[in-house]
């Protein structure tokens, strides 16, 4: 039933109504920062560079008047703010606050550029690359949870995957590297799927135990072994792999087709996903075991079954992912190499909205922060270093306090499921 | 086709569900199984439909015994059951809850949708059901949903069909529409299983009965031979008398007066839409309804425990709209919630914490920061007798008890101290006869003390034989009302008005 049927002269206290008003302040408040800070940089252009000389297609440099693009910025986002605040729930929030949140982060990037030149095409680039582990850590993390199984072990999972790749990928080459890490991220599945399907062990806990031990194991073997043997932790990185035609498309061409084939295997890992869960039998069975175990169960369909199958397949995907720390991008293994992105990954997934293109989309801004953070270090910012790395995790909180609204889980999601 | 359960028995742990039960369903024949709450008969059907593994006794189709070892086994032996609680996906289409298990595929595993809703749409014309394909499941009325489930077990060519509970969620008329459909699946020689609590029902529809009790079969009847009263007996295992006793109506002032209140859901949209009523002491204000139209959220709202949006609740002229649970309750506002294993109590609790848990900051139950246990415990010793809750001690946990014990220590708690008005949801579902007895009984004597009641219930019956005024929610609206100033109540009448159908 629609609002509208209500008394028109009386004003409801709704829900939206609250969540358009926290999104106007912060709207207001981007702009005020905006216009205070970003927007104090003297007169002088910001230099954006989106193709290199080697290209070939060659586009010219992006070069923009800092001072004047900053305060349209804040008057952009004050209008917006404003907007969102009188219109109240019927205003459409989340558009009104990504744009925003754009807006903001263009006008931070002109503030930090201007007086020099920085390769977008570059950062967009590193964007993809930054985001595979994270892509493929939310889509494991999707594979399970839609069959209710919560995954807290993305991030043991990837670092086992990233260990495995370092070791096997020394001793047997970089396929060799894949092919072991995709099987011991899916032992690891098969045991999250024996420790929550089986046993009825809490799944959080399972999750933590899974992840500590990864961690342990790890880092004992790198700092005993592999500083002893370092012929064990010296893996090839694969090279990119540039397709033909599509590659030289200006910008497109470098971001999307100009990878290695960890950001291929991704991009293809989403698609199929995407296929199974929604087009097909055995993806229609998965979802009914997610959202309504006894359903299935009383139809015949073995919940058991299903739950082992995916969380095992979501531990292979996230071993492949967890290989791109080593074989993807430096060819050995650190202790904790991770660094929380398993984490970063459940969010990924929620705010992604259990679904694989919304996860590979999360993946894409939090890979967004990432990349920036690190290019930003070497335009020399008087922002701290430190702060800078901050900025994915910052992303997080207000990707997941924020933007994310009712994004409704799968229904039995972290629930075992008892026969009798 | 001829079905035949011998010997059955099922326990859970300790608890014996079932216990040596004899049963036999025949094609083209409607046996009906009554029994009280937790008699067993969901137990044993499901035992029937390959969902749980008897502990003892075997299952014969057609003279020839058969082993289910899961509920695929009993849908290819041709048996179906819709389930007391629908086991239906709420976020997939009507098409692919009916296809799930036995879907249609193309080439690649891919799931042919298409094909699919052409079967569901065969078994809409071949037994004249109207439901749309593409709908999805959460947004479908209860009547719609069940008659998925029976599409459901259709699709599946079923012979026999176990309907558990069937009419539990359903209007006056969804009722009639029901039985309608059982009468012709009868009639296309389906063996059918209806089970209920509801004696009319049963006397309408079965051409058998068989009566459970404790897990046991204590009796058979036929209906036009078998009176009301003498099932009925067999069912409790004592006489009853289905009449609640009360002195004639005469209100006094009004307590709680509600004017055009609104409360959304969680999602923003409207669940209460501009209601307005009033209840004064002394009297009792059933609101009957289909669940789902607002009630529960009415309940919340006027408990305390759910931000109104908009309108105003005043109570004894004071306003409450936006008062804390606590200041309600000071105020001398009682509130039994819908869910008793929820947010009626605390299960890891004691019987005598959960009599404290509204109580325990006074100055009579904690000094400072401390419990004082002693006068918990003698507190709760005295309410658990007065209001007869069955407990091995006040330490056993809540958890344990029966379903009319936690649900009259609830009523314990509530009531044991000096209330005004008294908010009830569902007070007596799934309860059984001598519980619902006693609770109608302490709700009754609280309005003869000049309390306010209302009460919140599916039940018909029960808002009937207990309410002076009856409201009839619908879509969030109070759409009628009855006795009192109103129309005398009329089941007929009220069925309509829960259909939404205005008069
Ligand atoms: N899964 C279960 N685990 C433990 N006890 C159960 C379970 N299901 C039912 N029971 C118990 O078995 C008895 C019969 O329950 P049930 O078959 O649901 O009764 P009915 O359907 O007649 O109301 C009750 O005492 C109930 O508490
Ligand atoms: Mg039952």
């Amino acid at each position: 039933m629609a609002i509208e049927t209500v008394q028109a002269n009386r004003k409801l206290d709704t829900q939206a109504g609250r969540q358009s008003r926290i999104a106007a302040v912060l709207l207001v408040g981007l702009s005020a920062l905006t216009a205070m800070v970003f927007a104090q940089v003297g007169d002088g252009d910001a230099v954006f560079r989106l193709s290199r000389a080697s290209d070939a297609i060659v586009l010219p440099d992006l070069a923009v008047p800092a001072m004047e693009f900053n305060y349209i910025a804040a008057g952009v986002l004050a209008f917006l703010g404003v907007r969102l605040w009188i219109r109240g729930g019927s205003g459409r929030i989340s558009l009104s606050l990504g744009f925003g949140l754009l807006l903001a982060v263009a006008a931070f990037l002109v503030w930090a550029t201007v007086g020099k030149a920085f390769s977008l095409t570059g950062m967009l680039q590193a964007t993809v690359v930054r985001a595979v582990p994270i892509a493929l850590g939310a889509l494991a993390g999707v594979l399970s949870e839609r069959v209710a199984v919560t995954n807290i072990a993305i991030e043991g999972m990837l670092l086992a995957g990233a260990f495995t790749g370092a070791l096997a990928g020394s001793l047997l080459g970089g396929w060799g590297g894949i092919a072991a890490a995709v099987l011991v991220g899916g032992l690891f599945g098969l045991l999250l799927a024996a420790l929550v399907v089986t046993y009825r062990v809490d799944q959080i806990i399972a999750g933590v135990v899974i992840n500590l031990f990864v961690l342990g194991v790890t880092s004992y073997v790198s700092s005993q072994v592999f500083q002893e043997y370092r012929f064990l932790n010296n893996a090839p990185v694969f090279r990119v792999i540039s397709i033909p035609l599509l590659s030289d498309i200006p910008v497109i061409g470098p971001v999307l087709f100009q990878q290695n084939i960890f950001v291929y295997g991704a991009l293809i890992m989403v698609a199929v996903a995407t296929y199974y869960l929604f087009y097909t039998r055995s993806g229609l069975r998965a979802r009914a075991v997610g959202e309504h175990p006894r359903a299935a169960d009383t139809l015949g369909i073995d919940v058991y079954r299903i739950r082992y199958i995916n969380v095992t397949i979501a531990g292979m995907v996230a071993g492949f992912g967890g290989a791109w720390l080593t074989l993807g991008l430096v060819g050995r293994f650190d202790e904790n190499m991770t660094g929380g992105r398993g984490f970063i990954a459940l969010a990924a997934m929620i705010f992604g909205r259990w679904h694989p293109v919304g996860a590979l989309m999360a993946a894409l801004i939090f890979g967004f922060a990432d990349s920036l953070q690190q290019k930003l270090a070497l335009l020399q910012t008087p922002i701290p270093a430190e702060f800078l790395a901050m900025a994915p995790y910052l992303a997080t909180i207000v990707v997941v306090a924020g933007l994310i609204g009712v994004a409704r889980a799968p229904a039995a999601d972290g629930k075992p499921y008892i026969k009798e | 086709m001829e079905i035949e359960l011998r010997g059955i028995t099922k326990r859970f742990g300790e608890v014996v569900a079932n216990s040596d039960v004899n049963l036999t369903i025949r094609a083209g024949e409607v046996l009906g199984l009554l029994g009280e709450n937790g008699a067993g008969k969901s137990t044993l059907m499901n035992v029937l439909s390959g969902l749980y593994r008897p502990d003892g006794g075997e299952i014969l189709i057609d003279g020839k015994p058969v082993q289910f070892r899961g509920p695929g086994d009993a849908i290819r032996a041709g048996i179906g059951m819709v389930h007391q609680h629908f086991m239906l996906v709420p976020v997939f289409t009507v098409a692919e809850n009916v296809v799930l298990g036995v879907e249609p595929t193309g080439p690649v595993d891919f799931l042919d949708l298409k094909k699919a809703r052409a079967q569901v749409r065969e078994i809409n014309e071949t037994y004249g059901l109207e439901v749309d394909p593409d709908e999805y499941i959460e947004n479908l009325p209860v009547g719609v949903q069940q008659r998925v489930e029976i599409i459901k077990v259709l699709f599946r060519s079923a012979n026999a069909i176990i309907f558990d509970e069937p009419t539990a969620v359903l209007t006056p008329q969804e009722v009639t529409e029901f039985f309608a459909i059982v009468k012709s699946l009868r009639s296309a020689g389906k063996a059918i299983v209806f089970i209920t609590h509801k004696l009319h029902e049963i006397l309408e529809v079965a051409d058998r009965i068989s009566v459970l009790r404790e897990g046991r079969i204590v009796g058979e009847g036929v209906p036009g031979k078998t009176t009301d009263l003498e099932l009925a007996e067999m069912m409790v295992g004592r006489p009853v008398s289905f009449k609640v006793d009360k002195t004639p109506f005469s209100p006094g002032p009004v307590l709680l007066d509600v004017q055009h209140l609104t409360v959304l859901r969680e999602n923003d949209a409207v669940a209460v839409n501009d209601l307005t009523l009033n209840v004064r002491a002394g009297e009792i204000v059933g609101i009957a309804g289909v669940q789902g139209n607002g009630q529960s959220e009415l309940v919340e709202a006027l408990a305390g425990v759910r931000r109104v949006a908009g309108g105003s609740v005043m109570f004894q002229g004071k306003d409450i709209t936006g008062a804390s649970a606590r200041d309600r309750h000071r105020l001398g506002m009682a509130h039994i919630p819908e869910d008793r294993q929820r947010t009626g109590i605390i299960a890891a609790f004691t019987v005598a914490e959960n009599m404290v848990l509204d109580t325990y900051y006074d100055s009579r139950f904690s000094r400072g920061l401390a419990m004082d246990w002693q006068a918990v415990n003698q507190n709760s010793a005295a309410a658990a007798a007065a209001f007869d809750v069955r407990t091995p001690s006040i330490f056993e946990k809540a958890g344990h008890l029966s379903g009319g014990n936690q649900q009259k220590l609830v009523v314990a708690r509530e009531l044991n101290r000096d209330t005004k008005l008294l908010i009830a949801s569902q007070p007596t579902r799934g309860l059984d006869v001598g519980s619902i007895e006693y609770i109608h009984k302490r709700i009754v004597d609280a309005r003869e003390e000049g309390d306010g009641i209302l009460i919140v219930s599916s039940e018909l019956d029960e808002i009937m034989s207990l309410c002076d005024r009856i409201l009839v929610m619908f879509k969030g609206r109070i759409v009628a009302e009855f006795g009192a100033a109103g129309r005398p109540a009329n089941k007929n009448d009220i069925g309509l008005a829960m259909a939404g159908v205005a008069a």
